[in-house]
């Protein structure tokens, strides 16, 4: 099984997280136009190679971002999502 | 025949153990394993092999054959080689059609010819239905073994996980030493050893002509390893797999450990690969380090009269042994020219020379021969080139013999650093296996590298090509499945040049060891045929387990997470029949004796409609939303508006998700400016909560959000007499003006603090009552004593589905799909358009622009046959066209029809007639109609006007939702169940200072936990939350609202338990994932994580460990807990 390494908790089993799906900033949803706004909601990077991902350690509820290499299944950092985060 | 010491190393010759044989009776001593108890009462005759039924004696005598596969006590697929004898052991041989002597099946041995490679493939096309009669032969002759399900015997077996700084596998020379460097950097080590005892090839193999140091090394590295304290041993312990980060399961009895380790090395050596030649698997013919086993562990003498195959020095310290266990070795064939040169003779061939054994070059093994069924004789021929066919050959002399050794060549046990993502490479030039790319961490040492060698590795000693083809065959590649020389040839001459492809068509190391000795020689006949090198063409895939392992090391001890209310005992005692949700257990309905289902639910439907239901709502999803943007998180969560919601008023809650699919739904009830409570469904409160957080981390609204599902126990009365009942039980007032239809109320009902909600789900008048979990219990016994007079009767899932189905309530999950858009529910209603936006709005907004196609419409048939009732998921047609689905229907006994909802056309309306195509393929006629389909004035929330006498009741007594607990679970831990002590929780993004401004000890760190001056315990589980255990008072102050400082109520949540004794630690190691070692999980840690997979926040305060969990888990925890203790005897 692998691990991932939570901010929060530390390197725990993976089947302590959920994945929240590929990190998207997203557009401006009163001026962007539909197809961009399709894009956005049902289409992921999916690319080969470092993604940002959400993922989620469900024992303690805490969302965080994670650098990881499509092609290697390698996670290159783990990180809260703000800089200066109001962490509950 | 059995050697006297030396030889025997392995077994205690003072103690027999008697066994049986296909009811022969025999003994051997104890240490022995089967098969060499079996070769010491000279049984000559193990097993039939699987497809010709030939016979067998065992090849490898180190598990890695199909030869010694024995049914023992009902056990069937047991390796005789590997299994320790037993007193009194039922041994059976397996794969014959009548005696073991007298196989029937050899017969088709005979028909070898007429059934070529890939027969499987070819033989059953034509003519059409002929598979038919082959089958049923094909279905008695595949697999091996009997089981008798009878006999089987259920053993317990536990899963454990086990923390090491690095493990090794393998407790060979190489192992150990890899072990001794490791523990002497100060790190902890797991050596493995799959046999009983450490050691490996030192035990049975020669390294010097006077056989003393390989004994001696082997000695002075287990005094070495057993006196080094950072090194811990298991034996007879196996390794089938490596998973990502080091996850490695090792298999020991009865019991999984899942090793994580930070490193790992793997030391499992290589394996001795057998000469290919005609009738290479007659009884008698064995490996070379096969017959070391049997000679130095087990004392067995395995023939008289030896001849000895020898592609490599190993053979000669064979030879050696077999001089001094005085068998006559009658001759070497040394298949190599080189080495016997003078000159280049190792010290051992010098030995063996001097001894005067004769050693023949220049010729090769050209067939056994047999007398009786075993080895008689071995003859020989000139040297041929290396072909996978035999054109002409030169015969040479018969040399008599009833033991054949070879010793040709290793294979390094690559699958496992494989599996890692290793990739096996053929150097040609030092003709040896390596291995490279293996993952960070991931060390390999000795053999297993593919050089070989104590301590200067040298190329591998094996034989360039020890395979020699006859014009008759019977060559056997793979012993396994009965697998020749020709039928690899052919294999590629059909077109399976791939050695995958190969292994497909042929069937080659598909038999239980795997190909671990045919993969070589099949790697390359597959590249001669190919004419291409052995390291283009590779060897198949090799996945885990590496070695057969029973279902029951993976399927046993398995528990299933379970979520209780604390008024399910009370539900239990009704008779209820549950059903899962989730985790949770709900009533799905409360059967009378001798009452079936459906009567049950209708009779449960007609008491809410005439008199009053009660019914358990506790798995309904509760969060808790407070601080000054708690409109606004809901405005942006939920499709309605809410900033607008009067304080003590609720309303329906509607969640999209940004597809703009209906993704749940629920109420929002504001019970002050800041706060909101909102309900979720039972299966979406997870996903809803957690989306609320991911979102909310984005926004940074200034908002508490908090999971209280567990937190409250909820009771909905409904029915005409709900206020009588109600009434009698509380001082709130009920009238309608006062507390009307959706109304939020706080107060007490029967003595306990609680929420009334004025609801309609079910469309009677109704009141949720959420109370505190811990007090429960107390409230489904008042309603159902005060009830009584009024004809209360618990209702469950069933009758309520029913009765929202009949108000035309939809239940998002059922009626809706993973599609399903507002307009289709035609639910625009529940939409705020005066806001900036919520989830979802703007691609609803972009669907309001196409054409619709369907929607979800009521539908009925007039007719009271319950038998008409139409299925879930059962087709709308229109005409011949899926038009949509039926997502509820059922017969309504209030209004003596089926009703129903269905997505319809969207051009449908009211009145027309559809048809759904129910069982057998029958066409139902159903009428749409507008919803609801029962009281569509809402008449029936009208409140009666009657005043009662309040009975007065005091705060009852909390209960514990772990019935039966008893502290001492015995074996050294100590369990008590605190959850009736003071606990509480705080969050806030100010909480640390406000907790230090009321001069409490604050950890510094989140996951820290620091004992305070009274005794009582803070864990800080987050920057800005705080478990408090031992105290509810907030030192006399209450955070809500103080700061943005919130209260969570943890005494109702969560359950508390307290572990301590000797052994408490080794019970947490054991069944938590965590590295929960003393030097890693120190006092004072916090750890929130999985256990049983639910979670848990673990605590180690003053040498004891605290454990809260989800309360209505809390039995599920407790029970796992005791079960555990039991199945680890620690």
């Amino acid at each position: 099984m692998k691990t991932l390494l939570c901010p929060l908790n530390g390197i725990r089993n993976i089947d302590e997280f959920i994945y929240g799906g590929e990190y998207h900033v997203e557009p401006d949803r009163k001026q962007v136009d539909r197809k961009a706004w399709a894009e956005h909601v049902f289409f992921d990077t999916n690319s080969a190679g470092v993604v940002t991902e959400w993922w989620c350690h469900t024992p303690s509820s805490f969302w965080f971002l994670a650098d990881r290499d499509t092609v290697t299944d390698e996670v290159i950092n783990t990180y809260p999502f703000s800089i200066d985060p109001v962490e509950r | 025949m059995r050697l006297s010491a030396p030889f025997g190393t392995r077994i205690k010759r003072d103690t027999r153990v008697f066994f049986s044989f296909n009811g022969t009776r025999l003994n051997g001593f104890e240490g022995d394993t089967v098969a060499s108890a079996l070769l010491a009462a000279d049984v000559q005759l193990m097993s039939r092999s699987f497809k010709y039924h030939r016979p067998r004696l065992g090849l490898t005598f180190a598990g890695d054959d199909a030869a010694t596969l024995v049914t023992i006590d009902h056990r069937a697929n047991c390796f005789a080689d590997t299994e320790t004898l037993g007193q009194a052991m039922e041994v059976t041989s397996q794969n014959h059609l009548g005696s073991l002597e007298h196989d029937l099946g050899a017969a088709i041995g005979l028909l070898a010819r007429f059934l070529p490679v890939g027969f499987y493939y070819k033989a059953f096309y034509r003519p059409k239905g002929i598979w038919e009669l082959w089958a049923k032969f094909f279905r008695r002759s595949a697999g091996l073994g009997r089981i008798n399900p009878s006999k089987q015997k259920v053993v317990p077996r536990t899963k454990r996980y086990l923390h090491v700084d690095h493990l090794v596998v393998g407790g060979g020379y190489h192992g150990m030493r890899a072990a001794l460097d490791i523990a002497n950097d100060g790190k902890s080590v797991l050596l493995v050893e799959q046999d009983p005892v450490l050691g490996g090839s030192l035990l049975y193999s020669r390294i010097d002509p006077e056989g003393v140091v390989a004994g001696r090394l082997a000695q002075e590295l287990i005094g070495q390893i057993e006196t080094n304290s950072n090194i811990e041993v298991m034996t007879t312990a196996h390794c089938n797999g490596w998973y990502a980060d080091h996850y490695v399961p090792i298999l020991q009895g009865h019991n999984l450990f899942k090793i994580r380790a930070s490193g790992v090395t793997l030391a499992t050596g290589s394996l001795e690969q057998p000469a290919v030649f005609r009738n290479n698997d007659l009884p008698g013919v064995m490996l070379g380090s096969g017959v070391q086993r049997l000679v130095h562990l087990y004392g067995v003498k395995a023939g008289h009269r030896a001849v000895i195959i020898a592609g490599n020095d190993e053979a000669y310290g064979l030879a050696l042994d077999l001089l001094d266990a005085d068998i006559e070795v009658a001759a070497i064939i040394e298949l190599r020219a080189e080495p016997v040169k003078s000159g280049t003779r190792s010290a051992l061939m010098e030995s063996v020379v001097e001894r005067g054994v004769r050693i023949i070059t220049g010729a090769e093994p050209h067939a056994a021969v047999a007398r009786r069924g075993h080895l008689s004789a071995i003859q020989l021929r000139g040297q041929a080139s290396k072909e996978v066919h035999v054109a002409q050959y030169e015969p040479l002399e018969t040399i008599e013999c009833d033991l054949l050794c070879s010793s040709v060549g290793f294979l390094p046990q690559y699958q496992i650093p494989c599996q890692a993502g290793a990739r096996l490479r053929f150097d040609e030039e030092d003709n040896c296996f390596t291995l490279d790319g293996l993952p960070r961490g991931f060390q390999l040492a000795g053999s297993i590298t593919g050089k070989w060698g104590l301590d200067e590795p040298a190329p591998d000693p094996s034989h360039s090509w020890p395979i020699f083809p006859h014009p008759q065959g019977k060559e056997f590649v793979d012993q396994d499945e009965d697998l020749q020389i020709v039928d690899i040839v052919n294999a590629v001459a059909d077109g399976f040049t791939h050695v995958q492809l190969v292994k497909r068509y042929s069937t080659v190391g598909m038999g239980p060891s795997q190909g671990r000795h045919s993969a070589l020689a099949t790697a390359k006949i597959t590249a001669a045929a190919n004419r291409t090198t052995i390291d283009e063409t590779g060897v198949t895939t090799a996945r885990p387990p590496l070695r057969a392992e029973p279902l029951a090391a993976s399927a046993g001890e398995v528990f299933f997470p379970a979520r209780l209310s604390s008024m399910h005992e009370a539900h239990s005692k009704l008779g209820a029949q549950f059903l899962h949700a989730g985790t949770w257990y709900r009533p799905a309905c409360y059967p009378r004796p001798g009452e079936d289902r459906i009567a049950c639910i209708e009779r449960e439907v007609i008491n809410v409609r005439r008199n009053v239901g009660m019914i358990d709502l506790s798995t309904l999803g509760g969060i808790d939303i407070r601080g000054p943007d708690a409109s606004e998180l809901l405005n942006r969560l939920y499709t309605g508006g809410f900033k607008g919601l009067a304080i003590g008023k609720s309303k329906y809650a509607l969640m999209c998700n940004e597809a703009g699919v209906v993704i749940d739904d629920g109420v929002a009830a504001r019970l002050a400016e800041t706060h909101f409570y909102v309900t979720a469904t039972t299966t979406g409160v997870e996903n809803v909560y957690r989306q609320m957080l991911k979102w909310n981390v984005q926004w940074q609204l200034d908002v508490d959000i908090t999971n209280v599902t567990s937190a409250y126990c909820v009771v909905n009365l409904a029915g005409p007499k709900s206020k009588e009942v109600l009434a009698r039980l509380t001082t709130t007032d009920l009238d309608e003006d006062a507390f009307p239809y959706l109304g939020v109320r706080e107060g007490e009902v029967a003595g306990i603090p609680a929420r009334l909600l004025r609801v309609g789900f079910v469309g009677e008048l109704g009141y949720e009552i959420h109370v505190p979990q811990t007090l429960g219990r107390h409230l489904w016994e008042a309603l159902a004593a005060v009830g009584a007079t009024f004809d209360i009767a618990p209702f469950g899932v069933e009758a309520q589905r029913l009765l929202r189905l009949e108000k035309g309530h939809i239940i998002i999950g059922q009626d809706t799909d993973a599609m399903t858009h507002l307009r289709e529910l035609e639910m625009s209603w529940a939409v705020s358009r005066k806001k900036p936006f919520f989830i979802g709005d703007r691609t609803t907004a972009e669907i309001d622009t196409t054409r619709m196609t369907r929607r979800l419409a009521g539908f009925t048939v007039e007719s009271a046959n319950r038998m008409d009732v139409p299925q879930e998921s059962q087709l709308v047609l229109e005409g011949d066209r899926m038009a949509g689905r039926v997502t509820s229907a059922a017969y309504s006994p209030t209004l003596d029809k089926i009703v129903g909802l269905a997505y319809v056309p969207a051009t449908s309306a009211e009145g027309d007639t559809i048809t759904i195509r129910v069982d057998h393929g029958h066409g139902l006629q159903a009428t749409l109609c507008e919803l609801p389909f029962y009281d569509p004035q809402t008449e029936r929330q009208r409140v009666p006007d009657i005043s009662v006498d309040v009975i007065e009741e005091t705060l009852p007594e909390r209960t514990s939702l772990i019935s039966g607990s008893r502290s001492d679970l015995g074996n050294g831990v100590v369990i008590v169940d605190r959850t009736l002590s003071d606990r509480c929780g705080i969050r806030g993004r100010t909480a640390a200072s406000w907790l230090e401004s009321l001069s409490m000890l604050v950890p510094d760190k989140p996951n820290c936990a620091q004992v305070q001056k009274d005794g009582t315990l803070l864990a800080r589980l987050s920057v800005g939350e705080f478990l408090f255990l031992g105290s509810s008072n907030y030192l006399g102050c209450h955070p809500d609202g103080a700061d943005s400082n919130y209260s969570l109520p943890r005494a109702d949540s969560h359950a508390w338990l307290v572990l301590s004794g000797a052994h408490s630690r080794e019970l947490l190691q054991a069944v938590c994932s965590i590295d929960l070692r003393p030097r890693s999980f120190l006092d004072g840690d916090v750890a929130q994580t999985l256990m049983f997979g639910i979670s848990v926040i673990l605590i180690q305060s003053e040498g004891i460990f605290h454990l809260c969990a989800d309360i209505t888990s809390s039995q599920y925890l407790y029970d796992a807990l005791g079960e555990s203790i039991n199945s680890m005897s620690i």
